[in-house]
């Protein structure tokens, strides 16, 4: 939750120490007018507000912001992007603050769950039982003709999330 | 009237093949009456997801995007997904690399680690884009054998098949689209206004697997605004949507102790019964929530 007393910094971050993601975003563009919180579908349920994480991010707030839940309230529907006056890229800033979460671990534990089974399977949802049967009674392959039959494919997957460093964010 | 020969190669992605093959069944059912080619795209993976991965670390998203673009581009051939998502990875991928000259850079280097490479070329399509545009509403039209006009359906677009719409290929407005709409009329159905129509399923950015309470809250208020305007049925165009409104109403039913059945079903598979295909083809027995209600409102049960 936000008081306005958390707003309060002494010292609020200069242009040139605004992270690179968030400038290429163009965050340093908004003028608070809250187009982007009004057209939230999240924020119509919750107390997550677009408009705020902008600000905390602009006055170097990051830590206060990348351990909220709100940060991972935003369903990137791209519909305050769309409507920004100012056209900042705001689920691109999301992203990149999520980005910078993640890096310090501060992820859903949910999703770094299931963030595992992308690195075992090559599918963030992998095929099952179930769902084999409903394949084969519909007449498709009870496996999909995807990394799942092919081991040698799901190698050059896994290879590629260990070179990023997606796989050690996740272990 | 012949079309010229419409040949892709089809990205499966997750869900569909792994939790809703009636999806999948029902785009090559009616791809193939329609007279287009899919081709399978041996050994893709996840798109990946942007809600999880994207959010994570945009490198491992952009580099096993890349790799799949390069597995289509090897077989000469543009993709097809049926997945919104998965619509909004590769295409995004696909701009970041025309546009971004440090990201093609990087691109470059990772998928030379695996001995592959992408050059740029093959274009992304969504199952839509290729019915509305390559195939078009006259031919679709034609193959309506029984038209189901008694239906009255609530179209839900989802997300990324419209936005960001910088890169999107429909020339039509962000805010009030029509082109779902059309597809869905070709039917002989009648799609509806009703409220909040192009907002999110809630399912997408990981608010699904991260904090289910939310996303079902706008699931709910969806499928409570399709009532209201007296819809038959939602009619999606992703698999994830579509997850999220069957599956996701049983999660309702269950949390607020009262049921919610309305039906859900994927363009393809209403143009199938259209088409003359059978509910069973088109794997509409799977769903969680019964379409018998929808079915016997077309007179095909």
């Amino acid at each position: 939750m936000t008081s306005a007393a958390s707003l309060v910094v002494k010292k609020p971050i200069t242009l040139e120490e605004l992270p690179h993601e968030l400038k290429v975003a163009g965050i340093e563009k908004c003028i608070q007018c809250g187009t982007c919180t009004g057209s939230c579908p999240s924020g119509r349920r919750t107390a997550y507000r677009t408009r705020v994480v902008i600000r905390k991010a602009l006055l170097g707030l990051r830590e206060d912001l990348l351990k909220s839940q709100d940060l991972w309230l935003c369903t990137t529907c791209y519909t305050c992007y769309e409507r920004c006056p100012k056209k900042i890229k705001t689920v691109e800033a999301i992203m990149a603050l999520r980005n910078m979460a993640a890096e310090r671990g501060l992820m859903l534990a949910r999703h770094k769950e299931i963030a595992k089974y992308l690195v075992g399977f090559g599918h963030l949802v992998p095929i099952n039982d179930p769902n084999k049967k409903r394949r084969a009674e519909l007449g498709l392959s009870e496996i999909p003709p995807t990394v799942h039959s092919y081991p040698e494919a799901l190698e050059e997957v896994k290879k590629l999330l260990e070179i990023t460093g997606f796989t050690k964010l996740v272990e | 009237m012949d079309v010229p020969e419409l040949r892709y190669a089809f990205f499966l992605g997750c869900i569909m093949p792994n939790r809703y093959p009636g999806v999948e069944a029902s785009i090559r059912r009616v791809f193939n009456e329609l007279g287009v080619e899919l081709v399978d795209i041996k050994g893709a993976s996840c798109c990946p997801a942007p809600g999880v991965v994207r959010s994570f670390k945009f490198d491992a998203w952009l580099a096993l995007g890349a790799r799949n673009l390069a597995l289509a581009e090897e077989m000469g051939l543009d993709i097809v997904t049926g997945c919104n998502g998965c619509y909004g990875t590769l295409r995004e991928v696909w701009c970041e690399y025309r546009e971004n000259k440090e990201v093609a850079e990087k691109v470059d280097r990772y998928l030379s680690q695996i001995g592959r490479s992408f050059k740029g070329k093959v274009k992304v399509k969504h199952v839509l884009e290729v019915l509305y545009f390559d195939v078009g509403l006259e031919k679709l039209k034609e193959s309506v054998k029984r038209p189901l006009k008694d239906v009255k359906a609530a179209v839900h677009y989802g997300c990324h098949i419209l936005r960001p719409s910088d890169k999107r290929p429909w020339r039509d407005s962000v805010e009030r689209p029509k082109f779902f709409d059309e597809l869905v009329e070709v039917t002989g159905a009648k799609s509806l206004y009703y409220k909040d129509k192009y907002m999110c399923c809630g399912a997408g950015g990981g608010v699904r697997s991260g904090v289910l309470d939310v996303a079902l809250d706008m699931t709910r208020e969806k499928v409570e605004n399709a009532q209201a305007a007296g819809a038959d049925c939602i009619v999606n165009a992703c698999s994830f949507c579509h997850l999220q409104f069957d599956t996701g109403q049983t999660e309702v039913s269950k949390r607020l102790g009262k049921p919610y059945a309305m039906p859900v079903v994927y363009y393809t598979q209403l143009l199938g019964l259209a088409m003359g295909f059978s509910p069973r083809e088109m794997g509409l027995h799977q769903n969680f929530i019964s379409v018998e209600p929808l079915l016997k409102r077309i007179g095909s049960t």
